[in-house]
């Protein structure tokens, strides 16, 4: 996905670029509303990340205009503030949802993933590998014209494997991006997700493999 | 600015601590070694037309009682060398009883302290002098300690300045309230009685008390800012420590690296939250001083705030469902009240399993609307269900859950301001139910 | 644990590289070695050696050279000579601080010098390695039919009580010349009078002075002296007529001395030097007391009556010219009596 983050901390918006470029996305930065303004004339964005206290104008602002103008990208706005006092204001001028520092980024993928699926309704977005069809957004995976709901986690765990596919997980990173850090699961339960992808893809040519000592990846055969 | 005057003042704060401490821990080095030499001139003596001096044992031992210090002295009879360490920089003498210099010895610095005293003898006046020298590792360390202190003096005092701040100004306020005969405004936490009707000559004291009224509500509005301010100061590195942590942790190959990392992680997520619930605490006490009476339509309130909570309870493969949603119009603040029922939800999340399901209801009862969450959790325990609304306190089932306990003490806030309540029972069967009353 | 000892005796060898004035000396170890761990120290050779054994059994490869010499010529030793002695042992706990208080040693700290007790260090520079008091050394047959004296009181009773018993017969250190004596009398003093009531007694008796504690201790085993007041049990332990004496820690209260080491900052091998007093820490402590260098009667005395000579600056007042010279009139005023 293609985001737009707009972020005056220069620290904060180089750690923020680096952990979703680790998931393939790919992000412009803009530390002011000036060169936020620029990005959105020139480029198309599936997602925009908003800060509200901005050194050349409130967030709020940069709402208000983006709403007037009709522009259907979704925003998030990642606020420091206390939610007391700004949650009702943002929601009222068109943010699409709010995340309070410092960020969670399970909780940001979720988020970004209920405000495109509710923005885009029916419209696909369909990843196709092998002989499976999958939508991420819908949370559904075709195998042979057979249409399977994902749950939750075996949603993530898929979308996980289908990013990289042939790429080798270990369960601990596995563990890591399925479960939010202040929940203790164990390895096992990594097994108990992948058997049910496996058995989902059954008759298909696509499987989960084990390699020993290492971990899983996704192949086609 | 508020923020920055209690940096400036917690800085202050910490340069006269210092000063002051290194000078009182100066000063009864000083008086040590005065002692020290007074005795020793206490102890000289004119025998026969000859100066004799016994020294006192506690003359030298007791420059030596709380750290080990070298310790040196120097006998002198007009500029006459007689015992001691003949080499001993010699001060100037002054008006005063004793001198003191700073200055080394033997490569060490060193104190001095000296003193004087005249006699007769065979040959006619003579000038005793006495110098007493001691190292400085005492010194050096009650500094070094002193410092500490100050430094976390200083500290203390800013984040305390933060928080106190907020909790002076609403206690403050509240008396004046009273006063001025805004009987009604009275919140339920208030435990003082009211006060007597306030007599013809007391007037002026009204009048001045209402308008130093206005100067507080002023600055509460400014503490307001200054909490947005400070939450914006607070979360801004949490939120770059948290992002390169999780970059980290994909880099990073070694489980016991990877342990230590998700540990970092779940602290900075603790610790985010009681900052966030502290300042959502100052917040709503705040607005429930001045209590917004909006109409409010309660069922859509509930529905969108479990919208929002969509996405973290699927992360959870927690299921929350409405049920029953009477419709139901009340009076109050809709931020506060959303806030009250996002706390009760969150709680909910955290507490309940993997793969079960929270129910919320709505309905009217006997003048109340009352919403109802019900989880199928651990449930409370029951000896502290009325424990578990007072600050800080976490429930005893809450092993190993990121919270900081503020949460259900904001609601009782909140729940009180708008003349309601907070109920928390255990259900038949298994799981906790919260149940919030608000009056019709 | 077999090594060869090359022990040599050189009594008053005056060379070059010993201005001072040394008793004894022997070389542990391989004797070519140019760079050994010196050792100069009060402790007789015998005395010390199984701490140099146990150490050596640890670290083959160092040779110790272990010279001998009294307190006051270790003082000179280091203070005016400025020899190139990595290690100075001494009993002589004022010299020991006085040499530390005008810079002459080294400060050490290590995990073994951490959790000493507070006692046994003195600005991490004087390390007290053993615990050894005072005592009378009460001769068995000059004694016969008398209750033995179990404290300074007692003492004076039975002195008083039969003078002609016990003229000529008392013997204590003669404090002008030794400078344990002089510690043990201004500590005795600074603790109790009777200290003063005691010389007096003693004065009256015709007292023989020592310079040393092995020459009252022969005195008392071949029969001229029938108590010797202020002698280091340690010592007396190792007569080998024990049958002839009893040992008494008196209980009103037993001086107890440290013996001390520390590093002289004119050592050239200070690693050594500092490895050698960590290893004996070690031994020593957490006890207080190393097997190696145990005193019996340490272990039997009541805690409560042992009075350990603390190390401080307090020590030096002695050595102050007007005190001693005030402390010895005193002294001499007491105890040599026409």
């Amino acid at each position: 996905m293609r985001f737009l983050l707009i972020e005056d901390n220069q620290a904060l918006a180089n750690a923020v670029i680096e952990r979703l470029s680790l998931d393939s996305h790919i992000v412009d930065h803009a530390a002011n509303l000036t060169t936020a303004w620029d990005y959105t004339a020139t480029a198309e964005y599936d997602l925009i990340l908003l800060d509200i206290m901005l050194p050349d104008g409130d967030g709020r602002s940069f709402l208000e205009q983006h709403r007037s103008a009709k522009s259907r990208t979704p925003v998030i706005v990642l606020t420091a503030r206390s939610e007391v006092s700004d949650r009702v204001g943002i929601l009222d001028l068109g943010a699409d949802d709010y995340m309070v520092k410092p960020i969670d980024f399970s909780e940001l993928e979720a988020r970004c993933r209920a405000v495109l699926r509710r923005q885009t309704g029916a419209a696909q977005n369909t990843i196709h590998f092998g002989e499976i069809e999958f939508d991420s957004l819908a949370a559904t995976l075709k195998v042979n014209g057979t249409e399977v709901k994902l749950r939750t986690k075996e949603l993530r765990l898929f979308e996980v494997f289908i990013n990289a596919p042939n790429q080798i997980f270990p369960k601990s990173q596995l563990l890591d991006r399925l479960f939010s850090y202040d929940v203790e699961a164990s390895e096992n339960a990594i097994e108990v997700y992948v058997g049910r992808l496996r058995k989902h893809l059954i008759g298909s040519n696509v499987s989960i493999t084990t390699v020993r000592g290492l971990g899983y990846k996704l192949e086609c055969q | 600015m508020l923020l920055l005057s209690a940096a400036g003042i917690a800085i202050l704060l910490y340069v006269v601590v210092q000063s002051v401490a290194e000078q009182i821990a100066q000063e009864s080095q000083d008086n040590i070694l005065a002692a020290s030499a007074i005795s020793i001139l206490d102890s000289a003596r004119v025998v026969e037309g000859d100066i004799s001096i016994d020294l006192p044992y506690s003359s030298l031992s007791m420059l030596d009682s709380v750290t080990d210090e070298r310790a040196f002295y120097a006998i002198r009879l007009n500029d006459e060398f007689l015992s001691g360490y003949p080499d001993l920089p010699r001060i100037a003498a002054t008006n005063d009883a004793t001198a003191f210099q700073s200055t080394t010895y033997l490569g060490e610095d060193i104190r001095i302290a000296s003193t004087w005293r005249s006699f007769s003898t065979l040959e006619g006046q003579a000038y005793l002098e006495i110098s007493v020298a001691q190292t400085l590792t005492g010194l050096n360390q009650s500094i070094a300690r002193i410092s500490r202190i100050s430094l976390a003096i200083g500290f203390g005092f800013f984040l305390l300045s933060m928080v106190v701040a907020m909790v002076i100004a609403q206690s403050t306020i509240r008396p004046l309230h009273r006063l001025t005969g805004s009987v009604s405004r009275r919140g339920p936490s208030d435990l003082r009685p009211v006060a007597a009707p306030v007599p013809t000559e007391m007037a002026p004291l009204v009048t001045s008390l209402n308008s130093l009224m206005t100067r507080l509500q002023k600055s509460l509005s400014r503490s307001e800012d200054f909490i947005a301010e400070a939450a914006h100061r607070v979360r801004t590195p949490m939120a770059i420590v948290r992002t390169q942590a999780e970059v980290t942790l994909r880099r990073v190959e070694k489980e016991e690296h990877r342990q230590a990392v998700r540990e970092m992680i779940r602290a900075v997520d603790e610790s985010s939250r009681t900052a966030g619930q502290l300042l959502d605490h100052a917040m709503v006490s705040f607005r429930t001083d001045d209590l917004a009476r909006e109409t409010i339509q309660l069922d859509d309130l509930i529905v969108d705030t479990v919208n929002r909570l969509h996405p973290i309870s699927e992360l959870r493969d927690v299921e929350i469902k409405t049920h029953k949603l009477t419709r139901t119009k009340i009076q109050g603040d809709p931020i506060l009240v959303q806030n009250a029922i996002q706390n009760v939800l969150d709680n909910a999340v955290k507490y309940t399993d993997a793969d079960t399901k929270i129910t919320v209801m709505l309905d009217q009862s006997d003048g109340y609307a009352q919403i109802r969450v019900q989880d199928e959790g651990r449930g409370f325990d029951d000896t502290e269900i009325d424990q578990l609304l007072q600050r800080f306190e976490r429930g005893k089932n809450a092993d190993g859950i990121v919270g900081s306990g503020l949460g259900l003490t904001i609601v009782d806030d909140i729940m009180r301001a708008h003349g309601g309540r907070i109920t928390l029972s255990n259900n038949v069967g298994e799981g906790a139910c919260v149940t919030l009353s608000f009056p019709l | 644990m077999r090594h060869v000892i090359l022990s040599i005796v050189m009594w008053l060898l005056a060379n070059v590289a010993h201005a001072f004035e040394i008793e004894d000396r022997a070389v542990f170890g391989d004797e070519t070695d140019s760079a050994p761990l010196r050792i100069v120290s009060t402790a007789d050779i015998n005395y010390f050696k199984p701490i140099i054994d146990a150490f050596r059994a640890f670290r083959p490869d160092v040779t110790i050279d272990y010279t001998v010499a009294s307190s006051t010529e270790v003082m000179d030793a280091i203070s005016r000579e400025k020899h190139p002695f990595d290690i100075v042992i001494s009993s002589a706990m004022d010299l020991q601080t006085k040499l530390a208080n005008d810079g002459f040693a080294r400060k050490h700290t290590s995990l073994a010098t951490q959790d000493l007790p507070n006692w046994a260090v003195w600005n991490d520079m004087v390390y007290a390695f053993t615990q050894e008091p005072a005592g009378f050394v009460i001769s068995n047959a000059l004694f016969k039919g008398l209750p033995i004296p179990q404290n300074r009181q007692q003492l004076i009773t039975a002195l008083r009580q039969n003078p002609d018993r016990f003229k000529g017969r008392v013997g204590t250190y003669d404090i002008r010349k030794s400078g344990a004596g002089y510690l043990f009398a201004t500590q005795d003093a600074r603790a109790s009078d009777t200290y003063w009531r005691l010389t007096e007694v003693m004065g009256t008796l015709d007292p023989t002075l020592y310079c040393c504690a092995s020459a009252m201790i022969d005195d008392v085993v071949n029969g001229d002296l029938a108590v010797a007041y202020n002698v280091l049990a340690s010592y007396a332990e190792k007569s080998p007529h024990q049958d002839k004496f009893t040992i008494i820690l008196p209980s009103d209260f037993s001086i107890v001395m440290l013996r001390t080491m520390l590093i002289p900052k004119t050592s050239d091998n200070p690693v050594l030097a500092a490895e050698f007093l960590d290893f004996v820490l070690a031994q020593t402590y957490p006890s207080g007391v190393s097997p190696l260098l145990k005193t019996q009667s340490l272990g039997q005395a009541e805690q409560s009556t042992l009075y350990r000579i603390s190390m401080g600056p307090g020590l030096l007042v002695y050595l102050d010219y007007f005190k001693k010279k005030n402390f010895i009139a005193e002294w001499e005023n007491a105890i040599v009596q026409d």
